[in-house]
């Protein structure tokens, strides 16, 4: 009996760092955040009063907040899809046969090592002065002034950089899934008369069914809560007008929630804006997984 | 057999594509590898020579050496501190990470109770949950923790780590809780009725086979831990004692605006740790990074 009971508080005491940790960073201030969205909470412990859902129609209508919504929206859904064709052929190049495929392996995944902060600088560099300089020396016209002050160019240039860092990522996943085909299957394919191309899409792409759900909820999640490359490379920059008010051409949600909390002082409504933000990625996050679960069971 | 037909079907007529390919691979490789060559080289030029070509090859090498010594020396900078601090907490996080998650797990995987299961889908629903629902209240939350206590949370070391412990141990969990459930219970049986005691079960016989999976835990939070800005930006704030590598740079950025021969050094220094420690650890960062995003 005595050994039993030791034996539980043994589990016990195995159990309680994570579970108080836990317990202190994420229980309590979720609980915290989503009482506080429905209070006029200051950023201090006290609440003088609660609103009901005034900071969630408040935020409904301010152009800023719903202008970030639709440019995440957007980001996210071209960073999948670049990210991932991006990443695939890369993938497929560096199985081939080519000279050197571990080293180029290797060298893509360098710029995932690179925190955003740090890259956005550098491409902000390359972006405002590299490619200007490039543009105006050909007579380019296009890339003679920054694409990052343009408001109609500003998210593609985050594009650009977040394909770039995240594409040797998801590179790493699809060759780890094409590895893992077994070759007799490519080789039968290939004695039977099946092109390179027709090996790829017919064989290659569903068996790879799994690596795709993977890809597809990493970078989904990825860019949707993109924040230090936005920070780093535009800042939410440039000004554009949006449903008649100027709001910030390339703020995307996790930038505009900073910024509604500490640069315009309104805790209450940022923290709203955040629970909406957990709202929808979860929802984007179930919506995406099992549809690419019943695509995994079709293959 | 199989090489037999790989090469009367495969190579032999492919030849040329083969070196398109390697060409292809090439280019769009050099491309990739374009930004850090612009870094080098214009940590090698000065903000004069940048600003009046920006497309350029350095002419000095010597430059290398006075941008490098003066972001150094810089006290906004401050490198070595950052550095320091940057070490500091994603060591002692990792530590204490991979310890608790590895412990806690193997007690979720063991102890087949309706509670143990409660708790583990806990962790796995609390792995949706952003960063950004939680963040604000967290440090209304820590900064009357660390009044209570009399220890504080903000800005402080233990604060920070503690808070990595929270947000990396869901993810960590899982992936041991994962691992462990292949484990052989045989084993701990063995050791049970030797009189090992069930701590002594854990670290001296499950522990040293949890070494793959250690690997994948140590990689996915120590790249995150290392780069990540914004929990280090709230709660050691941007102007505090304590900075990691990410805020220094940021702060440097904001205080030495288009100074590009400096900031482009700034960038260079942050970017040496890391890459010198793939340069040795490639093989198991790789592995982990692969291993961490299939399970």
């Amino acid at each position: 009996m005595k050994s039993m009971t030791r034996r539980k508080l043994t589990e016990f005491l195995f159990l309680f760092p994570t579970l108080f940790a836990f317990v202190m960073v994420i229980i309590i201030p979720f609980i915290l955040g989503i009482y506080y969205s429905f209070t006029d909470w200051q950023g201090t412990g006290a609440v003088s009063k609660m609103v009901g859902l005034d900071n969630y129609k408040a935020i409904f209508q301010e152009p800023g907040f719903l202008h970030s919504f639709l440019v995440t929206l957007l980001f996210t859904v071209l960073n999948i899809i670049t990210v991932n064709v991006v990443a695939f052929i890369i993938s497929l190049l560096v199985t081939s046969e080519i000279r050197g495929r571990n080293l180029y392996r290797a060298g893509f995944f360098i710029p995932n090592l690179i925190g955003g902060i740090v890259l956005g600088l550098v491409w902000q560099f390359i972006f405002s002065n590299i490619l200007p300089s490039i543009g105006q020396s050909l007579g380019i016209a296009g890339l003679s002034k920054s694409l990052i002050s343009n408001k109609d160019t500003v998210m593609i240039t985050m594009v650009i950089v977040n394909t770039w860092q995240y594409a040797g990522y998801i590179m790493l996943i699809y060759v780890a899934s094409i590895q893992g085909i077994s070759k007799s299957v490519l080789e039968a394919a290939e004695v039977d008369g099946a092109k390179y191309w027709t090996r790829i899409t017919r064989i290659q792409i569903p068996l790879m069914a799994n690596a795709f759900t993977i890809s597809l909820f990493l970078t989904l999640t990825n860019s949707f809560k993109m924040y230090d490359v936005n920070v780093a490379l535009t800042n939410g920059g440039p000004v554009t007008m949006f449903m008649m008010k100027p709001v910030q051409a390339s703020e995307l949600l996790a930038l505009n929630i900073y910024q509604t909390a500490f640069k315009y002082n309104n805790m209450a409504q940022g923290q709203a804006k955040a629970v909406i933000f957990f709202i929808v990625l979860t929802i984007f996050s179930i919506i995406q997984v099992s549809w690419n679960k019943s695509k995994e069971v079709e293959a | 057999m199989s090489e037999h037909v790989e090469r009367m079907a495969g190579s032999k007529p492919h030849k040329g594509r083969q070196l398109a390919l390697e060409i292809v691979t090439f280019l769009l490789f050099v491309l990739f590898m374009m930004p850090f060559i612009i870094v080098v080289f214009n940590s090698m030029r000065t903000n004069q020579d940048i600003i009046n070509q920006p497309v350029g090859l350095p002419t000095n090498l010597g430059q290398f050496w006075t941008n490098i010594k003066d972001i150094w020396n810089n006290p906004t900078f401050n490198f070595l501190t950052a550095l320091r601090d940057s070490v500091i907490i994603t060591v002692l996080s990792l530590a204490i990470i991979s310890i608790f998650s590895s412990m806690a797990a193997w007690v979720l995987v063991r102890n087949k109770t309706r509670w143990s299961n409660f708790l583990f889908m806990a962790y796995v629903a609390a792995m949706v949950i952003p960063f950004q629902v939680v963040m604000f209240p967290l440090l209304t939350w820590f900064k009357a923790v660390g009044d209570f206590i009399h220890i504080p949370m903000l800005r402080s070391y233990q604060g920070m780590i503690f808070a990595y412990l929270g947000f990396g141990e869901a993810m960590s969990i899982f992936i041991f809780h994962g691992f462990i459930k292949g484990v052989p219970l045989e084993l701990e049986e063995a050791a049970d009725i030797d009189g090992c005691s069930r701590a002594g079960t854990f670290f001296r016989i499950v522990l040293p086979l949890l070494q793959p999976v250690f690997v994948t835990v140590l990689v996915l939070n120590g790249l995150w831990i290392w780069n990540d800005y914004l929990l280090p930006l709230l709660v050691l704030g941007s102007s505090g004692d304590i900075r990691t590598i990410p805020l220094a740079v940021q702060g440097f950025n904001g205080a030495y605006v288009k100074q590009w021969h400096l900031i482009m050094s700034s960038t260079l220094l942050a970017m040496l740790p890391i890459i010198i420690l793939y340069l040795f650890a490639q093989k198991y960062i790789v592995q982990g990074m692969v291993d961490g995003s299939i399970k």
